[in-house]
């Protein structure tokens, strides 16, 4: 393209266009131009259907529900009770203990599947031989059935399991894991770290392979410990990273504690004595045990609310703004 | 120096003992009789396939195998050929109302599936969508994510090569096919193992639509069949619990390039 031209030129070399075939060119336009709309418009049809009919009133009616008295056992009438189900969620000592369940499984099981997926990846990047084979092994669990790991952890963890087993060859007490109040909830938040060490680990290793050799290098002519290496430069520069895997990782552990829960714990409920209920084990129990929509679509409202508080606070703490 | 160099292969090795070591007690239980099962040595005494006669002839583990990947494969399909054809129209297409159908689409990725739950029951209720392949499938057809991912990767492709295709005549089904489709394959192919594997794995939505055993999926069916039929069974668990895994690794294991190549593309974008 010229960039100094004439402007009587082009307007000469324009007419002389529309003279000679206008008709063509504004025809194959104007033909391309409706043909375009019409495959817009044709190709969006189903999904404006889907997200409107399947996610957005669907969403919308849960709002709607969380309102209402409404049991599909009792009653047809589904009557405006304001806030009533929402307080008395807030009053129900299950629900309470529900929520701090939920927040234990976040918090221990979030920051372990980070720090495993950071520790695997740095030893892996320390390597060079066999690094394919111990990805894949670290790597296998996460792509296993969780309700089949989740069977096989009770059988290993069985009072007369392997592992009691081996405690008791070794001069340890055999533990009650599951069945007992106080181990159930670690030893299944363990399971789910376990499950998920090899997705964090690949992301941290392409994390990694990001980082130039050049700062390690820039480092050691400053005289910088290993450790200083570590939090002065891996870090920071690893920060992106650690942020999608913190965000990601909770809302994937907020949807697996169900499974996980239901396929371990003693009574597949969240026993013993709700010591491993979570709030989506809780919720399904409203809505498909005691059959309370209402109170259960009260309960996903709270659910939704507290999972968008913790992504915002999550994006907000993790992301730093560090000067190099 | 040789020191240094060998402590993270023994860090490594006691770890990879940890994550394999689940797989081998499972699979050493499968083969074991009943009254072995007990006895725990990792290498059977006189190992047996009865378990797995058992549960190929006695219950419905088959069935709900074949359930389970036909469904994971309709909803990868319909997952691809979806969210793909929409984000490559608002990438590249400017129409009336765009911006509010991206908005939309993205409102959806901050719903939970919990949320959607007692919504999809009702409706399915209502339709008479419980207890059929329908009914596990709808919810799955398209996802937010999926688009959000591949209107990322359909933004890079040059305006110039689109409009090369249509001057050639190229009709737009054409051009989305022949043009754009090959130059996001592998975000494409990311797509679809992530999709195919949450689908394999679903067990919250299959377990509230599905009441007939014979429709219940791979997870539901092993969750039930554990807790119910099999209950204390260890041996016919565990065998089950083989089943269910060993496929799925096998494939893993095949396709482990691609896989771990996905998740660190659709990660750092």
């Amino acid at each position: 393209m010229k960039t100094h031209h004439n402007p009587s030129n082009q307007t000469e070399t324009n007419q002389s266009t529309t003279t000679n075939k206008p008709s063509l060119m504004t025809k194959l336009k104007g033909s391309q131009k409706r043909q375009k709309y019409i495959f817009v418009y044709t190709c969006l049809l189903l999904p404006i259907l889907f997200y409107l009919g399947i996610r957005i009133l669907p969403t919308l009616f849960t709002f709607n529900v969380g309102f209402r008295d409404w049991n599909l056992l009792s009653s047809d009438a589904a009557p405006f009770v304001g806030m009533d189900n929402y307080v008395a969620l807030f009053q129900d000592e299950v629900f309470i203990r529900s929520i701090f369940n939920t927040i234990l499984y976040i918090a221990l099981g979030v920051t372990g599947q980070l720090m495993f997926g950071i520790i695997v990846a740095l030893l892996l990047h320390k390597i060079n031989r066999f690094v394919g084979l111990f990805r894949v092994i670290y790597f296998i669990p996460y792509v296993t059935s969780i309700v089949a790991i989740s069977w096989v952890f009770q059988w290993i963890l069985m009072g007369n399991g392997i592992i009691n087993d081996l405690f008791v060859k070794i001069g340890i007490p055999p533990q009650p894991f599951l069945n007992s109040p106080d181990q159930a909830i670690y030893v299944i938040i363990a399971a789910m770290i376990w499950q998920s060490i090899g997705f964090q680990m690949v992301l941290f290793l392409a994390g990694l392979e990001n980082i130039p050799e050049m700062l390690y290098e820039a480092a050691d002519i400053d005289g910088a410990t290993p450790w200083q290496k570590f939090w002065r430069v891996t870090v920071p520069l690893l920060n992106p990273t650690i942020v999608f895997s913190a965000v990601i990782g909770t809302i994937n552990f907020i949807q697996i504690s169900f499974t996980q829960v239901v396929n371990m714990s003693v009574d597949g409920s969240g026993g013993p004595l709700n010591s491993t209920l979570s709030i989506v084990v809780y919720i399904y129990q409203l809505a498909f045990r005691q059959f309370d929509m209402g109170l259960a679509s009260a309960a996903t409202v709270i659910l939704f609310l507290f999972i968008l508080g913790l992504t915002l606070f999550q994006m907000k703490v993790l992301t730093k703004k560090f000067d190099y | 120096m040789k020191r240094s160099k060998l402590w993270p292969y023994l860090l490594l090795i006691i770890g990879a003992v940890v994550m394999v070591f689940p797989f081998v007690w499972m699979l050493s239980t499968s083969l074991k009789a009943p009254m072995d099962i007990f006895n725990l040595n990792i290498i059977p005494e006189s190992p047996t396939l009865e378990n797995y006669k058992h549960i190929f002839e006695e219950s419905l583990f088959l069935r709900w195998f074949l359930n389970s990947i036909i469904i994971a494969i309709i909803t990868t399909i319909s997952v691809l050929f979806f969210d793909t054809l929409v984000g490559y129209i608002i990438a590249k297409f400017s129409f009336v109302g765009r911006t509010v159908l991206f908005i939309m689409i993205l409102s959806t990725l901050m719903v939970p599936t919990e949320m959607l739950i007692i919504p999809w029951y009702m409706m399915s209720s209502d339709f008479g969508w419980t207890d059929t392949y329908w009914g596990i499938l709808f919810p799955g057809l398209m996802t937010g994510f999926g688009v959000f991912l591949m209107r990322q990767f359909m933004e890079k492709i040059p305006d110039d090569l689109i409009n090369a295709a249509r001057i050639d005549g190229m009709n737009e089904f054409a051009i989305f096919f022949k043009v754009a489709i090959p130059q996001v394959w592998p975000a494409i192919s990311a797509l679809g193992i992530f999709t195919f594997l949450s689908n394999w794995n679903a067990f919250l939505w299959p377990l509230i639509v599905i009441e007939s055993s014979g429709l219940r999926t791979l997870p539901v069916g092993l969750s039930f069949f554990s807790s119910g039929e099999a209950e204390s069974k260890w041996h016919l668990i565990m065998t089950g619990a083989t089943i269910s895994v060993i496929p799925l690794i096998l494939v893993f294991i095949l396709l482990q390039r691609h896989i771990i190549k996905g998740i660190t593309l659709t990660g750092m974008k």
